[in-house]
This record gives C-alpha cells, structure tokens and sequence, in this order.
C-alpha cells in the first residue's frame, strides 16, 4: 500500500487562510465516512507518536465534535468545533479549535470532488487573524520538532553511540 | 527552531500588508522607490521605512543605477519561509498517508458483488449499526 500516496499540496492564499488538498483512489462516499464516523476516524486521525484516545462526533447542523489525542511528552491534548454545513457527501464546514491555543478558532471547509475513481479532498482552513494562522501552522511543526527530539534521544541513549 | 526565538526575520517582515504588497510589485520587476510609492498609495517615507525592513532581512536588495536606487527580490531569503511550510506540509501529508491506507484497506476488504453501503468490514458495519440505532434511540 505504500505505493499509492498522493501527496498534499498546502498554500497559505491569504494572510489568514491555509489551503491542503489530496487526491484520493477512493469514492466521496468513503471518505465521507472515514472523515464522520469516529471508530474511523479513531484509526487514522493522530499519528503513532500521538494517538487519537478518543473522538466524539454528533453530525448534525449545530451538533459538536471533539477529539483528543495522547502525547508522550505532551499528554492529552484536545481538538473541538461544531458542524455549520453538511452536505454529504460533497461539503462539510465546522469550526475547529486547538485547545492548546483556545483563542484560535478556525472554520474549516472540506470539500469532495470525485472523478474517474480519485476523489480531491480539499480543505481550506480560515483563521480570524494571520496571528492565529501562523500559530495553528507552529503548533503542527512543533509536534514534529518534538518527534525529533525524542529520536535524537533515543539516539544518544542507545548502544549504538558507545565507542 | 520556535519562530519565536528569532523576532527580527523573514517571518516579521512579511508580516505586514504594505511589505506584502511591495514583495508583489517588485516580483513583477526591478523598481525605483518612486513607482512603489505610485502603487502602494502610501508616502515616501513610509515606503522607504518598510523597504528598510526588508532589506535588513536581505528579502530585498538594492542596486544603484544612475542617480535612481532599484530595489529588487532576493528570493533565496525566502527560505525560512519555505522550511517552515514544508515541515508543516510533511506532518499534513503523514495524516493523509494513513487516510489513505485505510481507504486502500477498506476498499480492499470489499465483497466484489455488494451495494456501496454494504462494503466495509464487519467492525466498520458494526459502527454503523450502532449509529443507526442511536439515531432510532434518539
């Protein structure tokens, strides 16, 4: 299966908006599902480093959603918004907040667009202030930082160092 | 490294509308100050204060031809800009890589023969079912 990533293309078009999309080798209604269903969701969502514990998802118009992760060094941390606009399988539109960074909600729109069998998914994410957008692409970078930072200390505490 | 331990840099200088703009206008060509001036609708020494930034973080560079000084883009400055979106893209597109196994995997686990809402495997049809009967419950 590692053969068929695509990869996602991020651009920031505006001070305030950051834009990713993927193309997938699967149906809308698919991706739909593994967007909306949380026992789905729960398989993909965080990285091994960072494991989704939970994901709460009421899909409804006004209906919320939460979902919280496990950090090695970092412990729990949290995601939640609220649904704005569905329309499956096509469009899904929900505000998002880090609560890291409580401040800093976002509106988040996700679209499907399904041709010949691959299906784009795009999502624009659209923060209140460049400030917050800038953040919102820090705090990703810094999860990553700390993955390094814990191999470099496994590194140093291996065998493999001693001479 | 936290963006916040470097605060004079690439990042502050392209924080502002108007030093945006003027990356805009002399992208599309080498300029003296006074065509910046025309297009920003701003005053000359306003101008000439944002292009002191950007010159300080090199984004901008400035050649004497004649009387006139010509400012234009030095693009390798940009870098910093460009590392910090790509780590960003990397972790983007590690998320959408394990979308995309599990999409392969329950594509995979697909009956050749069933409808569409049949095609997942039985812990995913489980799901399902529980969902249904939360929204008969409600």
């Amino acid at each position: 299966m590692a053969t068929r990533h695509g990869t996602a293309h991020v651009t920031l078009p505006s001070g305030r908006e950051i834009v990713i999309t993927r193309q997938f080798e699967a149906p809308a209604a698919l991706i739909w599902r593994a967007l909306t269903e949380p026992d789905i969701v729960l398989r993909w969502w965080g990285p091994d480093w960072c494991p989704l514990v939970s994901c709460a998802i009421d899909l409804r118009v006004g209906g919320s959603w939460r979902y919280v992760s496990q950090h090695g060094d970092l412990g729990e941390l949290g995601w939640h918004g609220t649904y704005l606009e569905l329309e499956p399988v096509d469009r899904l539109v929900s505000t998002e907040v880090f609560e890291g960074f409580a401040d800093a909600e976002s509106v988040n729109t996700m679209t499907l667009t399904e041709h010949g069998g691959i299906t784009t998914l795009r999502t624009v994410v659209l923060h209140a202030s460049r400030e917050f957008r800038d953040g919102h692409i820090e705090s990703g970078m810094e999860g990553g930082m700390q993955v390094t930072f814990n191999r470099l200390d496994n590194l140093l505490d291996s065998d493999a160092l001693v001479v | 490294m936290p963006r916040s331990a470097m605060r004079n840099d690439v990042f502050h200088a392209i924080a502002d509308p108007s030093r945006r703009e003027i990356l805009h206008v002399l992208h599309g060509g080498e300029s003296p100050v006074g065509d910046l001036v025309a297009h920003l609708a701003l005053a000359q020494p306003q101008v000439s204060k944002h292009l002191k930034v950007l010159r300080d973080v090199d984004l901008v560079r400035c050649r004497i031809v004649g009387r006139q000084r010509l400012y234009r883009v030095h693009a390798p400055a940009m870098r910093p800009l460009q590392d910090w979106l790509a780590r960003f893209t990397q972790l983007t597109n590690d998320r959408l890589d394990r979308l995309d196994d599990l999409l392969a995997e329950m594509q995979h686990h697909e009956p050749a023969n069933e409808a569409p809402n049949d095609t997942l495997d039985d812990t995913l049809d489980d799901t399902l079912d529980d969902t249904l009967d939360d929204k008969q419950e409600a």
